[in-house]
C-alpha cells in the first residue's frame, strides 16, 4: 500500500566551488524507508562528503516514522562533522519539519538552486 | 455536504474500516480529505487535517492494535455544521497521559528517541486532540476535531 521509496545520489557542485552531496527521493517517506533514507546517506563516503542536500521534490508523503529516518540521518550527520540541507517540501510538510524543529538542523529551501546558491 | 458558509448543512457520517496493515491508513487520509474538501476547508487545512488522520490511524495499528491483521481501525468521520470530528479506533487500552513534548535537541543527542511524534502532530495540527481510554481494554479511541473558518464578512 506504501510506494516504495526510491533514492539515488548525485554529486553536485556549489556556485562557491562546495562538493553537494544530494541525495534525491521519491515516493512516500515511512517506517519501510530506512534502507532509502538511512542507507543512501551511509553509503556516502564520511571524509569526503561534508555538505549533504536532501531533494524532497518528488516525495508525496512523509508521516512520523519517516521523519524520524531523517532525524536519524542528521544525527549520524551532526557526528561525522557533515552539513545537512533540505528543499523541495510541500508548504504542509515545511510546516510539519518547523514544528519538529528539524529546521534547527538543517536548512529549508524552496528549491534545488536557492538550496547550492546558500552553500 | 454543502460548502463553508451554509446554513443548511445536515450532519453526514462516514465510516470507514481498514485492516492493521500499515499503509491502509493512506484509505483514511484520502476519506478525510475528500470529506474535508466537500465541506469546504481550505486545502491547507485538509493538508493538516490528512497528517493528524495519518498518524491516528499508524498509532491505532502498531500500538492499539499491535499491527495484529485481525483487528481492525475503525475511522468515523462526522460532518456536523462548521466543523468535522473524526474518531480512529482500536482495540488497545488506550493511550496515558498528554502527548510528549517533541524536544528535537534530545533526540540529536540521542537523549530521546527519534520516533514518538504521532501524538505531537496529531495535537498541533487539529483544533482539538483528546485520547479516550476504551472500558475493559476495548474499544479506545482519539478523537480530532477541525473548524471552519468563519465566513468571511
Amino acid at each position: 500500500m506504501q510506494s516504495e521509496t526510491k533514492s539515488r545520489v548525485d554529486q553536485l557542485t556549489s556556485p562557491a566551488g562546495h562538493p553537494v552531496s544530494v541525495l534525491r527521493f521519491e515516493g512516500d517517506i515511512a517506517s519501510t524507508s530506512k534502507e532509502a533514507v538511512l542507507g543512501t546517506y551511509q553509503s556516502l563516503p564520511k571524509q569526503s562528503t561534508k555538505l549533504i542536500l536532501l531533494d524532497f521534490s518528488k516525495v508525496d508523503y512523509i508521516n512520523s516514522s519517516g521523519i524520524a529516518l531523517v532525524i536519524q540521518l542528521l544525527i549520524e550527520a551532526a557526528g561525522a562533522g557533515q552539513r545537512v540541507f533540505a528543499y523541495g517540501l510541500s508548504p504542509h510538510f515545511t510546516k510539519v519539519f518547523t514544528m519538529v524543529g528539524i529546521t534547527k538542523y538543517a536548512g529549508l529551501f524552496p528549491g534545488q538552486q536557492e538550496a547550492l546558491a546558500a552553500l | 455536504m454543502s460548502g463553508a458558509g451554509s446554513a443548511t448543512v445536515k450532519p453526514t457520517t462516514v465510516e470507514v474500516r481498514l485492516p492493521s496493515r500499515l499503509g491502509y491508513e493512506k484509505v483514511a487520509m484520502s476519506t478525510a480529505a475528500a470529506v474535508a474538501k466537500l465541506m469546504g476547508f481550505r486545502e491547507d487545512r485538509v493538508e493538516d487535517l490528512k497528517t493528524a488522520v495519518a498518524e491516528a490511524c499508524i498509532n491505532a495499528m502498531e500500538h492499539g492494535n499491535r499491527l495484529n491483521e485481525g483487528l481492525s481501525v475503525g475511522v468515523v468521520l462526522s460532518a456536523g455544521v462548521g466543523s468535522l470530528e473524526v474518531k480512529v479506533i482500536d482495540d488497545g487500552k488506550g493511550m496515558k497521559g498528554p502527548p510528549p513534548k517533541v524536544d528535537i535537541d534530545r533526540k540529536i543527542h540521542g537523549e530521546e528517541d527519534p520516533r514518538g511524534m504521532g501524538m505531537f502532530l496529531i495535537q498541533a495540527l487539529v483544533d482539538e486532540a483528546e485520547w479516550v481510554a476504551g472500558h475493559n481494554g476495548k474499544a479506545s479511541y482519539v478523537r480530532l476535531v477541525i473548524r471552519l473558518d468563519p465566513p468571511s464578512q
